[in-house]
């Protein structure tokens, strides 16, 4: 439908950003699909992998006992994810697909090595985070392409987790935040609101596999990111609050200060 | 733009209205089917002035379209309270000074009853985490918390 519809066509999941846009008529679509009641595209499974519906409602995951087991960075980045009202229709294929700049789920999606599985009338195909994320708003799935299901691998052994998030009010969009995973031999760190998209501080994640202590890490982390000065706050403070944000999100996640 | 028919069950009524498929189910509730309670704020989901429950959840009317909640169970401001009594949220928030210009109310008064029907008893952390979407620029929110924790007690009461 999305192919016979053209390039102007949108798809509507849960439409806590795109009715927004259509409101404020920043959006202009010929024609939008709602994918809302197709029942494929909604729910929560695990193997190894656990794999997460695109339509699946941000309030579900949250309060998803196998999200929080499986995935506990997930369910406390969902907190900061908008408000209550949001999260009842908000998904999380939507968020991800949106690719807003200062957005959570990305920067979990990269912190915990997952993949977004897309389908198109030529079939289908899968997205690792590393390469989704591509500037504000524009992500790796070409035109006529859903995004079906979002794959987060089991995490390695001995991982431990650490979100931070600085905005201005509560489920305000992040000022600057961070998704960090830390394990025996492994790192990621991830940024959001810092840049044109959410990325991994890869000379953070060196850092810290060679020993580097919080402080250091998020240095290194804040240093990589790229702020713009916008009327929510000027990039110097940006670039301070990601400093934060990714010390705050390692001390959660246990790494020592020094 | 052609309309079509959008069945609801809105405060425990069957309710049938006809909207165009770009109308939001805000507009259809006040224009559509006359409930006037729901306020329009800001239109674009920052407010919160427009909450309802669709399906037991607080939602923004103003980011849903009427459309997509064909079929679903809706309760406004208006299906609070009995005829011409007072729910025991909104009494509370008359108790309390959880209103001054009235605006936020109606938003309010229906995420309250999302948060207390699955909380009966919130700290103020968690009603101020709850109640963060809906913004009131007359009261400071002080006489709101408060309205709130009067309102858990009264319906653990009235439960009793």
């Amino acid at each position: 439908m999305l192919a016979e519809l053209g390039d102007d066509a949108r798809v509507l999941a849960g439409g806590q950003s795109l009715v927004p846009m259509l409101n404020l008529r920043l959006a202009r679509p010929s024609a939008l699909v709602d994918v809302g009641r197709v029942a494929a595209l909604s729910g929560i499974s695990a193997n190894g992998t656990l794999r997460l519906g695109a339509t699946t409602r941000q309030v579900d995951a949250l309060r998803s006992p196998l999200v929080a087991e499986r995935a506990p960075l997930l369910s406390d980045a969902l907190h900061h994810v908008g408000h209550p009202a949001t999260r009842s229709r908000g998904t999380l294929g939507g968020s991800v697909a949106h690719a807003d700049p200062a957005a959570e789920l990305p920067a979990v999606l990269l912190a915990l090595d997952g993949e977004a599985v897309v389908r198109s009338r030529e079939g289908e195909r899968t997205i690792a985070a590393a390469s989704l994320f591509l500037g504000p708003f524009t992500t790796a799935l070409d035109d006529g392409e859903l995004l079906t299901e979002l794959r987060l691998p089991a995490p390695p052994a001995g991982a431990r987790h650490g979100f931070a998030e600085i905005a201005r009010r509560r489920g305000d969009f992040a000022l600057a935040g961070a998704a960090v995973v830390v394990a025996p031999d492994h790192a990621r760190v991830a940024l959001f609101g810092v840049g044109p998209a959410a990325f991994r501080a890869e000379a953070a994640e060196s850092a810290l596999a060679q020993g580097a202590g919080a402080e250091e890490a998020a240095k290194l982390a804040a240093a990589a990111a790229d702020p713009a000065d916008d009327p929510h706050a000027p990039a110097a403070y940006r670039a301070k609050a990601a400093r934060v944000a990714a010390l705050r999100a390692l001390l959660a996640a246990g790494v020592s200060r020094a | 733009m052609p309309e079509r028919a959008v069945r609801l069950r809105v405060n425990g009524r069957d309710l049938v209205g006809l909207a165009e498929s770009r109308t939001l189910l805000s507009d259809f509730l006040r224009h559509g089917l006359g409930l006037t309670g729901t306020h329009v704020g800001c239109e674009h989901g920052a407010c919160g002035a427009c909450t309802v429950l669709v399906d037991g959840r607080p939602t923004l009317s103003c980011l849903v379209l009427a459309v997509q909640a064909e079929g679903a169970e809706v309760l406004t401001v208006e299906g609070l309270a009995d005829e011409g009594g007072l729910h025991p949220i909104q009494q509370a928030f008359r108790e309390r000074h959880g209103l001054q210009c009235g605006f936020c109310t109606p938003g309010m008064l229906v995420a309250v009853k999302a948060l207390l029907d699955e909380n009966p008893d919130p700290s103020e952390e968690e009603i101020r985490d709850h109640l963060a979407g809906n913004v009131c620029r007359c009261t400071g929110y002080v006489g709101i918390v408060e309205a709130v924790h009067l309102a858990a007690q009264a319906l653990a009461e009235d439960a009793r």
